[in-house]
């Protein structure tokens, strides 16, 4: 399978090495196996009759007219379901904040489902939707959050009392002591405007019921962590009673494929009707109501600092709409607690996170789960302290970059960064993309009548994604553990099996999988099989969330390999009658140290442990498995009294240099030259890691300069096609490179970080810093994402007015 | 309300195939659900993503923006129809491969058969005509880098002869 292996860098057989990744096969050859592709006999399907309104009481619903169409088998309204199932949980403490996959009595934003209808085909099922007849009494409705936030604004949920879900003040040092003491300070406003990443496969779930074994079989595009126990909690099934299938390939998710909602209903209609049952989002039912849109965020920040570029404290204030009901989304403001100050050292901080429900469509989480906002909101804060000082921006990041020297590093929050060497990345890059001959082309391209701007950012990705923001921001919820875990089988045969308990949506895990364990075991991995185990079989996983899986799926499946590495040297020792330290183990043969010959083979070895029970030592279980679960390393603990938490274990660190050229009579930006330099520990498989990277920072250029989930005055989304929701295609994205960089983490089993938001989490932040210094010449700058091609047209006409 | 039926007969990947569509049954429909050839894929149903692209007499186009019944008579290439006639990849699925030049898989289809066309039309593609045929295939997974690099590469492997 292998093609031209150079030596890993790191020293090791596999890891960090050139090899083809064992998915990309089946995906070439159109062999991938999505949800969409489940074919079952006697399959129905699910059109979905959604509010017009942003929000309005539900007066009354006919349906007679859609169940009398020949083919049609349900109609179901929130009256029935929602009297059948459980309301979806919300992880604030907001519980009257209740919510159902269809609505009942009350829509709370344009596009809210409220009606399913069950038919022969989803072209029927379409046309008998059409036949649904709702009568609404329209509500007022507010699309703004701080509009939201005004006393007198009427409530998306009366019951709550409030818009406000979520609203803490924390104060981490002594900020008020170090805004006192500062010989400056700036104030300014930086808004983070709604986008996800929106996949290119909608959502889709299968569900199936066999009344026999009484299990709901779910085939679905899902990434979300404890997806099958909240599924089977909703529809009131025992945990066991739900079988979710991980070895649908999903079609890209980053984050977003979070389809509770429509399991549920999916699950309850497959039940109620004794149906296997499949809804497949078309594009508008994902953009306005497929629960998959990002933070929607106000920033006002305030830096206090000095002559010299020190920084000596911030506030944050952040106002997030989280739209018309709120799962998970809200702890999107409790993440980048772990990372507040950035890769800065910096004393002391205040954080003011407020979340506010309002009639849009609800938020999910998003790749990178509420860091690249606030990594955009603290690099615009360093750009506009360089441009107060009049320093160069590079030199005031260099100032209060954390040194080398300083790791680990406990910021204020309560976080401590594992491992680094920011500076070195910085002017490795800086060297990377010549910044005196960029700046100099700069200056020629302005000189030539262009506007034109050099943007950096220097971020940190938070990985090994635990979830301890939960009792941060909710003291109800205790959850201290995050674990993931592998099982590792060797078959009679001698081969090998790697065994998850998640689904992947591109990231590449059997491939991880079986790099590790083949390193470990030094068998070749392109002979181990990696497969995803259903949610009954398989061992307690959290889902690739938090750039976790090259960490915690990969120790765990490190310790599984031990274990079986373990296990075989203590047979061969047994048979040769000495102690596990006399033997060597290579390449899954073991002899006697010295002795060449005196050998067991891998082959020889499986056979004792599969057949030969009375040539075992008398502690190892007969056959050859290990299944080894892991808590995140660091984790496990809850905050203390003064909000102090130790978030994600690792920290990857990313530079980016970018460089923008604006037409002055177009207002079009086109980005020109783009690096990136990265550390994220050791690659175990770089390719898949620079892939990822590229994805992201494609994804940062969406963010920001063309993505946006825009709402008219009536609330309602107009951009919800491909039309208007622009996501950049190979010619907006530009040729990317990566400068690789290693400091591996102490905490890993390899060294390795995440890596799975990398490129998105420093690429809004750069590409915003690079058009304003474009637009800087003209005394004009935008704040606001995304800055949009109107966006820069209105900011060059108020400059260029008389 | 029953619908009408309507015979189409085509070739799809080499093979002549026959079917009864309803007027209203899209090509991308009629080749997922009745030729069971699910590798190509459904993203925006209305001709912006890319992911359903198929050949039609060897020119790349949207099996979403078509009806079935459009195709009667025409040769139609899906992801299905790129591999050889021993199984091997194809120097493009090789190079994709070789260069990770997917990660999820789901735009995968619609881009061989993006490339695939350029090169046929085009077998020394500059990085520029390269982006400009993928231009119409969106892919929220790679930034497109190592798509790009994967096509250049296969067009020098063909050149070269080698695979």
């Amino acid at each position: 399978m292998s093609t031209g292996k150079p030596a890993s860098p790191y020293g090791y057989r596999y890891i960090g090495t050139k090899r083809r990744t064992k998915e990309d096969p089946r995906f070439v050859t159109g062999r991938g196996r999505y949800a969409a592709d489940i074919a079952l006999p006697g399959l129905k399907h699910v059109a979905l009759v959604a509010s017009p309104h942003a929000s309005a009481r539900i007066a009354s619903i006919r349906t007679d007219a859609a169940r009398a169409l020949p083919g049609v088998h349900h109609v179901l309204t929130g009256e029935e379901f929602c009297a059948a199932t459980d309301s979806l949980p919300i992880g604030v403490d907001a519980l009257k904040v209740t919510r159902w996959a269809l609505a009942r009595d009350r829509v709370r934003y344009a596009g809210e489902w409220v009606a399913a209808v069950v038919a022969d085909s989803r072209a029927l099922a379409e046309d008998a939707a059409e036949l649904v007849e709702v009568e609404y009494e329209p509500l007022p409705h507010m699309t703004d959050a701080e509009q939201a936030m005004a006393p007198a604004s009427p409530l998306v949920h009366p019951a709550h009392g409030s818009n406000v879900i979520l609203h803490r003040n924390f104060v981490w040092g002594p900020v008020k002591d170090e805004f006192a003491r500062a010989e400056h300070q700036i104030s300014f406003r930086a808004i983070w405007n709604r986008n996800a990443t929106v996949p290119i496969e909608t959502f889709a779930v299968v569900a199936q019921w066999n009344p026999g074994t009484e299990i709901l079989d779910i085939w679905a595009s899902i990434q979300m962590p404890k997806y099958p126990d909240q599924t089977a909690r909703a529809l009131r099934l025992p945990g066991n009673a739900v079988r979710v299938h991980y070895d649908v390939d999903v079609g890209g998710s980053y984050g977003v494929k979070r389809g509770l909602k429509h399991t549920v209903l999916v699950g309850y209609l497959a039940k109620r009707l004794g149906l296997p049952v499949r809804l497949i989002e078309d594009r508008l039912e994902n953009m306005r109501g497929g629960d998959m849109h990002g933070p929607d965020r106000v920033f006002d920040m305030t830096a206090a600092f000095d002559s010299d570029g020190t920084i000596r404290a911030l506030k944050i204030r952040a106002v997030d709409n989280v739209g018309a009901y709120a799962g998970r989304a809200p702890f999107q403001l409790g993440k980048p607690v772990g990372a507040i100050c950035g890769p800065y050292r910096i004393a002391a901080i205040a954080y003011e996170p407020i979340s506010v429900l309002t009639n849009k469509t609800p938020q999910e989480a998003v790749r990178g789960f509420g860091q690249s906002p606030t990594n955009f909101a603290l690099e615009r804060t360093m750009d506009r302290i360089a441009q107060f000082l009049n320093m160069d921006r590079i030199a005031l990041r260099r100032r209060n970059l954390i040194r080398k020297e300083e790791f680990p590093y406990t910021i204020p929050s309560g976080s401590t960064y594992d491992s680094g060497d920011y500076h070195a990345v910085l002017d490795k890059t800086l060297a990377a993309i010549d910044y005196p001959a960029l700046v100099r082309r700069r200056e020629e391209a302005r000189r030539g009548g262009l506007l034109a701007g050099i943007g950096t950012s220097t971020c940190l990705e938070p990985s090994g994604g635990n979830s301890a923001f939960e009792p941060l921001l909710n003291p109800k919820n205790e959850t201290t553990t995050w674990m993931d875990s592998c099982l590792v089988r060797i078959d009679l045969s001698g081969a090998i099996t790697g065994i998850m308990g998640t689904s992947s949506s591109g990231q590449g895990h059997e491939t991880l999988v079986s790099t590790i364990v083949g390193e470990i075991l030094e068998r070749d991995p392109a002979h181990i099989r990696v497969i995803h185990a259903d949610s009954l079989n398989a061992l307690p996983s959290n889902s690739p969330v938090g750039s976790r899986m090259a960490i915690m799926l990969g120790g765990a499946a490190a310790g599984a390999a031990r274990h079986i590495r373990d296990t075989l040297i203590a047979i061969a020792a047994h048979n040769f009658e000495c102690a596990t330290e006399d033997v060597e183990y290579r390449d899954g043969n073991v002899s006697l140290k010295g002795v060449p010959e005196k050998v067991l083979s891998w082959d020889q070895l499986v056979e004792i442990s599969h057949r030969k029970f009375h040539r075992l030592p008398p502690d190892i279980e007969p056959g050859l498995q290990a299944k080894f679960v892991w808590e995140v390393p660091t984790g496990g603990g809850l905050p203390t009294p003064d909000d102090r938490v130790h978030i994600y274990p690792c920290y990857a660190f990313e530079t980016h240099i970018v460089y923008v050229e604006i037409d002055p009579e177009t207002a079009t930006p086109s980005i020109k030259e783009y690096v990136c330099g990265h550390d994220c520990g050791v690659m175990i498989n770089p390719d898949i890691v620079h892939g990822m990277t590229y994805g992201g920072i494609a994804h940062g250029i969406g963010a920001a300069l063309y993505e946006q989930f825009t709402y008219d005055d009536n609330g309602q989304l107009t951009s919800g096609t491909f039309m208007d929701y622009l996501i950049p295609s190979a010619l907006e994205v530009p040729p990317i490179r990566i400068v690789d960089h290693c400091t591996p983490s102490p905490l890993t089993t390899f060294g390795q970080k995440g890596s799975g938001e990398a490129g998105y989490l420093g690429a809004p932040a750069a590409v915003a810093n690079a058009v304003n210094d474009a637009l800087a010449p003209l005394g004009v700058e935008v704040n606001a994402l995304p800055i949009s091609h109107l966006a820069i047209f209105e900011a060059l006409s108020t400059c260029s007015a008389p | 309300m029953s619908e009408a039926f309507y015979s189409i007969a085509l070739e799809v990947n080499g093979t002549p195939r026959a079917g009864q569509v309803t007027a209203r049954t899209s090509l991308v429909d009629w080749l997922r659900e009745h030729l069971h050839l699910t590798g190509t894929h459904i993203g925006c149903e209305h001709g912006i993503c890319g992911a359903c692209s198929v050949m039609l007499d060897g020119e790349p186009v949207r099996s979403c923006l078509m009806y079935a019944i459009q195709a009667d008579g025409h040769r139609i290439v899906t992801v299905e129809g790129l591999q050889g006639p021993d199984g091997r990849l194809s120097v493009l699925q090789d190079s994709f491969c070789e260069t990770h030049g997917l990660q999820c898989g789901y735009c995968t289809p619609g881009m061989l058969i993006a490339a695939q066309a350029l090169l046929d039309s085009n077998p020394q593609p500059t990085e520029a005509d390269i982006r400009d045929a993928i231009g119409g295939n969106l892919c929220r997974c790679t930034g497109y880098q190592q798509i790009v690099d994967a096509i250049a590469l296969a067009a020098r492997r063909m050149a070269e002869g080698t695979t």
